[in-house]
């Protein structure tokens, strides 16, 4: 990108700014689908509470919560309120959603960046070392192995895990983000970022560290070690297709070595749609962590989402679902800007 | 539109640039051009989709004939227990007692009377779950799958033909749907579903309702890609030209060359199907227990019972959902590599080059070629047979079947 003529920068900010802009409906559109889905069944006041508290307190409760307008009245007053960050509060609990999306959400950061760190580590070189030895044994043994990453639903290898390292073994904690101690002493820290690792560290004390680091391993390499194996297989048919391209096999006629082709002219190019794809595996990895803290009770969106869902409380699922449609439309567009910015042909 | 084009991912016809092409095989012309030259360039006549299987298979080699093999006995070994079910399993899923009415010990070990043993709670037999289970996941898949293909591929089909706004609304909302978490999207078409009243309706047809709304974006998304490019060809323009209706041209013309990577997204997401459904189950969200015995659900329930070293109310389930989705994956990704012509599996060659000096050179020509480039990149240095010092070996393209 060293040299930039006018026209193409130029047409990188007209697709930067088309894309940009093309949020705006995505958004709206899974905004509005789950408000509509979420309505399909009834007022969720009724939901929740119907048969437990007496009708006249529901009734109440349905005015003040404003669930007795016609329904467009509080679509477009839900909407409203989303423009303001305001997303309402849990029925079952009283809780502010927003502190909850603040509070979970750090935690489901947490598990994925360290799930995703896993997954990049794993997968990508693996997937260059299949492609290398395409049908031979490493290969055949990789795309086995990451057949079988993908085969394995994240709470089942989660459970075997739990019951081999942290039953049978007892080498690591099986629940939870951290001993109560641990959360208790950090809950102090001041700024406080709910990042466990984060406020631990700030906080100061080793033990605390050490304490949040053992209970993240088990749910990360869960977590990470099944997205491995989708960015294994990505790698290794990209570059299976790179290597077949026509320069690729110039540089072959010119006598470079078979190593060399790999890891100078063709990897790089074969991590291109890679990073595309990795887009949609964000949302994903937010799919699987939903059950991977399932799993583990680690305290983010996905175990506060299960426990709503079972109370039936849907304004604090429809608030939490919300959240995560915006994540993934905004990082899916992160990436398509990382794309265009790597790769000159995308920009049409 | 907004996804810049990406190579075939975990969703193998992805592109619209393999579209075409997939049974290419003996039928196809002898120009090979390359397919993303030629997006369904010349109008290939449909196969029923058991012949294409059986050309994949006689197609592959070695490794790719071991996995195909091996996933279409696991699967079909699956369907087999699905179909079976009521015959082989030694009593029904929710049964607490023996044909005698003697109730099963609960958390009874695996054993001669309980294979697989016994649940907590009520104390089922787990074996029975497992094989019921087989029953309910085929069945939802089934029906998943079949839904989304008879709802993504007529809008697809027409959203590519049509052009226009219509294209473009459908690509938004699609797009949107397919960046959602499929997970999250079956939950909320769920809870629309049956979410209201818990216990009715919450069975087979409700779940694969659910699954289904997740993969209709992606066979619109192919099939519209597709169509977009195939309309563009002669053979479209003279249908045209020669007054064929546009229900015509689509149906007659193009529904044959532009469904042709719908079974391998078909494969990919039925063993997809099989995690959300035991997705949905784990999170209780699934398919009511009373209705039907379902795999994530009976995880569910087990979790509890590893702290007391209870390991088989978990295990057999959770094998069961990997053997199956293992099954099923093996036979999307061998029919990938084979099928899928950018990818397509050569042997190596061997090209020894002619002595012209002194030192005779010998050039190896890895994998990465087509036996046809192969060919005329070797060319040029092949020496006329009369000269008879240079050995040529061109071994035939494994993937199309041709010398």
């Amino acid at each position: 990108m060293a040299v930039t003529t006018r026209a193409s920068s130029g047409s990188l900010r007209r697709y930067l700014l088309t894309r940009l802009a093309l949020m705006i409906p995505m958004i709206l559109i899974l905004v509005t689908l789950v408000f509509f889905f979420m309505r399909v069944i009834g007022n969720p006041i009724d939901a929740a509470l119907g048969g437990r508290l007496p009708p006249d307190q529901i009734a109440i409760r349905k005015h003040a919560a404003g669930f007795d307008r016609p329904i467009l009245v509080q679509y477009f007053d839900y909407l409203g309120k989303l423009l303001h960050f305001d997303l309402g509060t849990t029925i079952t609990d009283n809780q502010k959603i927003s502190s909850i999306i603040v509070v979970n959400g750090a935690a489901t950061l947490e598990l994925t960046f360290w799930a995703f760190l896993i997954a990049i580590g794993v997968g990508i070189p693996l997937g260059r070392v299949a492609a290398r030895h395409r049908d031979r044994m490493p290969d055949i043994l990789l795309r086995v192995s990451g057949v079988l990453f993908y085969a394995a639903p994240v709470f089942f290898v989660g459970l075997l895990a739990k019951l081999l390292f942290g039953i049978v073994l007892n080498w690591l904690p099986v629940s939870g983000r951290s001993d109560p101690a641990t959360q208790l002493a950090i809950a102090n820290v001041s700024p406080r970022t709910h990042i466990f690792l984060i406020d631990s560290i700030l906080y100061g004390e080793p033990k605390y560290v050490w304490d949040v680091l053992r209970h993240t391993v088990l749910p990360a390499l869960t977590l990470g070690l099944l997205t491995a194996g989708i960015f294994l297989r990505l790698v290794r048919t990209n570059l299976l297709q790179t290597m077949r391209s026509d320069y690729v096999e110039a540089a072959r006629a010119r006598g470079v070595p078979e190593r060399r082709v790999v890891r100078k002219h063709a990897f790089r190019n074969a991590l291109v749609p890679v990073v595309t794809v990795m887009g949609l595996q964000g949302a994903l990895l937010l799919g699987g962590a939903i059950l991977t803290e399932r799993t583990f009770e680690w305290q983010g969106l996905g175990y506060a989402l299960g426990n709503y869902l079972l109370q039936r409380d849907f304004v604090a699922v429809q608030g939490i679902v919300t959240v995560i449609a915006v994540i993934v439309v905004v990082v899916s567009f992160l990436i398509d800007v990382a794309t265009a910015l790597i790769d000159p042909r995308v920009r049409y | 539109m907004s996804t810049p084009p990406t190579s075939a991912g975990p969703y193998p016809g992805e592109s619209e640039r393999h579209g075409p092409d997939l049974f290419h095989g003996s039928e196809a012309p002898t120009t090979e051009l390359p397919s993303a030259a030629l997006p369904g360039g010349l109008p290939v006549r449909s196969r029923r989709r058991g012949a294409g299987l059986l050309t994949a298979l006689r197609q592959t080699g070695g490794v790719q004939r071991g996995m195909l093999i091996s996933g279409a006995v696991i699967t079909g070994f699956f369907v087999l227990l699905a179909v079976l079910a009521p015959w082989i399993s030694p009593y029904g899923f929710n049964d607490v007692a023996g044909a005698d009415g003697i109730r099963f010990r609960k958390l009874a070990k695996p054993g001669a009377a309980h294979w697989f043993g016994t649940t907590n709670g009520q104390g089922a037999d787990v074996l029975s779950q497992v094989i019921y289970g087989s029953r309910t996941a085929i069945e939802v898949v089934v029906l998943a799958v079949v839904m989304s293909l008879l709802i993504g591929v007529p809008f697809g089909l027409y959203s590519g033909y049509r052009g226009g706004w219509v294209d473009r609304v459908l690509v938004l909302i699609t797009d949107a749907l397919f960046a959602f978490p499929s997970l999250l999207l079956a939950i909320v078409v769920s809870i629309a579903l049956v979410g209201g009243t818990s216990g009715e309706g919450g069975g087979i047809l409700a779940a694969s309702i659910s699954i289904t709304v997740i993969y209709i974006p992606q066979y619109f998304r192919v099939v519209r890609n597709a169509t977009i490019s195939a309309k563009q060809e002669p053979y479209v323009e003279a249908a045209r030209a020669v007054g064929a209706s546009p229900w015509a041209i689509m149906s007659r013309y193009l529904f044959g060359n532009v469904i042709q990577s719908v079974p391998i997204i078909a494969t990919v997401n039925a063993a997809d199907a099989i995690l959300t459904l035991a997705g949905l189950g784990f999170l209780g969200f699934g398919i009511e227990p009373s209705a039907a015995a379902e795999w994530g659900y009976q995880l569910n329930k087990a979790r509890s019972d590893f702290s007391s070293h209870i390991w088989w109310t978990a295990v057999f389930p959770g094998l069961a959902i990997v053997l199956l989705v293992l099954g099923i994956s093996l036979i999307g990704e061998s029919l990938n590599d084979v099928l899928n012509p950018l990818l397509r599996a050569r042997r190596l060659s061997q090209v020894v080059m002619p002595r012209i000096g002194p030192d005779s050179k010998t050039v190896r020509v890895s994998g990465g070629v087509s036996g046809q480039a192969l060919a005329a990149t070797a060319a040029p240095i092949t020496p006329t047979t009369e000269a008879g010092v240079g050995v040529v070996t061109v071994s035939q393209d494994a993937g199309t079947g041709r010398p």
